[in-house]
């Protein structure tokens, strides 16, 4: 775990400490503590999905968007109520993730959840969509790092 | 709801609402996404977990008798009682979940018609409540899989008999072999692409109208009848685990009457990847 911590940003370290505290029961509250709490997206991205990227792998329709601002990233996520979930998911990277750079974004190992244990709670097809929307906000990370360096 | 084999098999989202406080009822909430119960459900429902609760944590299998048993009890379900299935996905899961209560022959088991999704748009209570009901008193028999579900080793000998009928429920791209799960889904689980030799794909949701609730007897008829999917034939269905085809199961058997329909569990994860089995694309 040292290694893996020291792989992600403080925000995203003290969520995965969370989670590694609470066992089967609070790890589902948890996540729906931080379903509930998914910002809403700001108002030049509410209906407007052309500016956001469509996470394709994901079994629920779910759009993925960044911004920077000097050199740090906010993300903006948007799942359906329909899935808490993915939701809780994306909520928890959207905090975690808040004021990383792109570096630190793209340094955070595509497994780390199994640190936090969802592994434990979620059924490996569960799992297997959750694991896309990382890989989907690396993208982003990875875009507005060519576009800081170009 | 005129015209189904088995009527009684299916109730309306007023017959729940009117039912909410009914101890000889209990509404069970069976859902892909597990924390849709939580986020709200129909007042005084319990959920169930199909992965954790119905499934057996070590065998690619279902719970066996003594621990049904036990999940009767700590659901507050008992022999007599009446349990009426709803959740996501036009009760895809809702379905496997009878089907599982089915294996341990349960007596009076119902879908809540349009599922979820219905007793939402109708703008019907949800509550994050979680109930507590006293213990139920249930004996199960042992787990009965002969009569509604089939094995690998079933399948193959089926395809080979005649006055057989074997229908692939999942998406048209997975029985042809060009995705291995449905579209927007990951891909996952399977070496091979293509169907068992002998199936005709008949997409689950065909079944249902936009607002989740089943087609008419007649319309379902059709739909099943224009394949070859008749009531003189043994029928076996599958999809990719075995819950996609657990709602087409009732549909057949409970909907339509058919007297001989089997869900292949094992489904394309198990055909798909196993030694010595041939496919068709």
């Amino acid at each position: 775990m040292s290694d893996l911590s020291s792989a992600l940003p403080p925000r995203l370290r003290a969520i995965v400490a969370e989670f590694q505290a609470a066992d089967r029961a609070e790890k589902l509250e948890l996540l729906l503590e931080y379903s509930d709490r998914l910002p809403p997206l700001p108002d030049h991205l509410r209906n407007n999905r052309a500016a956001m990227e469509q996470v394709h792998e994901c079994a629920t329709p779910v759009y993925a968007a960044v911004e920077s601002h000097d050199g740090r990233l906010t993300f903006h996520i948007d799942v359906p109520e329909e899935s808490p979930t993915v939701r809780g998911y994306a909520a928890l990277l959207c905090d975690g993730l808040e004021g990383a750079t792109p570096e630190d974004v793209l340094a955070i190992p595509g497994d780390f959840f199994y640190a936090m244990g969802l592994h434990q709670v979620l059924s490996p097809q569960r799992l297997n969509g959750i694991s896309y929307l990382l890989a989907y906000l690396k993208r982003l990370a990875t875009r507005e790092l060519a576009k800081r360096n170009g | 709801m005129s015209g189904y084999a088995h009527p009684e098999a299916l109730v309306d989202t007023a017959w729940v609402a009117e039912h909410l406080n009914d101890p000889k009822v209990r509404i069970v909430e069976c859902d892909e996404d597990i924390l849709l119960y939580d986020q709200g459900h129909i007042p005084g429902a319990v959920k169930i977990d199909w992965v954790g609760e119905l499934n057996d944590p070590i065998i690619r299998d279902y719970l066996d008798r003594e621990r049904f048993e036990q999940l009767m009890v700590s659901k507050g379900i008992s022999n007599d009682t009446t349990v009426v299935f709803y959740g996501d996905k036009h009760n895809w899961w809702a379905t496997y979940a009878l089907w599982v209560f089915k294996l341990f022959e349960h007596p009076d088991a119902r879908i809540m018609n349009g599922g979820r999704a219905k007793w939402i748009a109708e703008g019907r209570p949800l509550t994050r409540e979680v109930p507590s009901y006293p213990p139920g008193e249930y004996r199960a028999p042992e787990r009965n899989d002969a009569a509604i579900r089939a094995f690998r080793d079933q399948v193959l000998a089926h395809i080979r008999q005649s006055g057989t009928a074997l229908v692939d429920v999942r998406s048209p791209q997975e029985y042809t072999g060009e995705r291995l799960h449905m579209p927007e889904y990951p891909q996952e689980g399977a070496l091979r692409g293509g169907h068992i030799p002998t199936a005709v794909n008949i997409p689950w949701a065909s079944a249902v109208r936009e607002d989740s609730t089943f087609k008419s007897a007649d319309e379902l008829r059709e739909l099943y009848a224009s394949k070859g999917i008749t009531p003189d034939k043994d029928v076996i269905a599958y999809c990719r685990i075995g819950e996609r085809s657990s709602h087409t199961w009732f549909v057949l058997k409970y909907l339509l009457g058919y007297p001989k329909v089997r869900n292949y569990d094992g489904s394309w994860t198990e055909w798909g990847n196993a030694v010595g089995l041939p496919i068709e694309k």
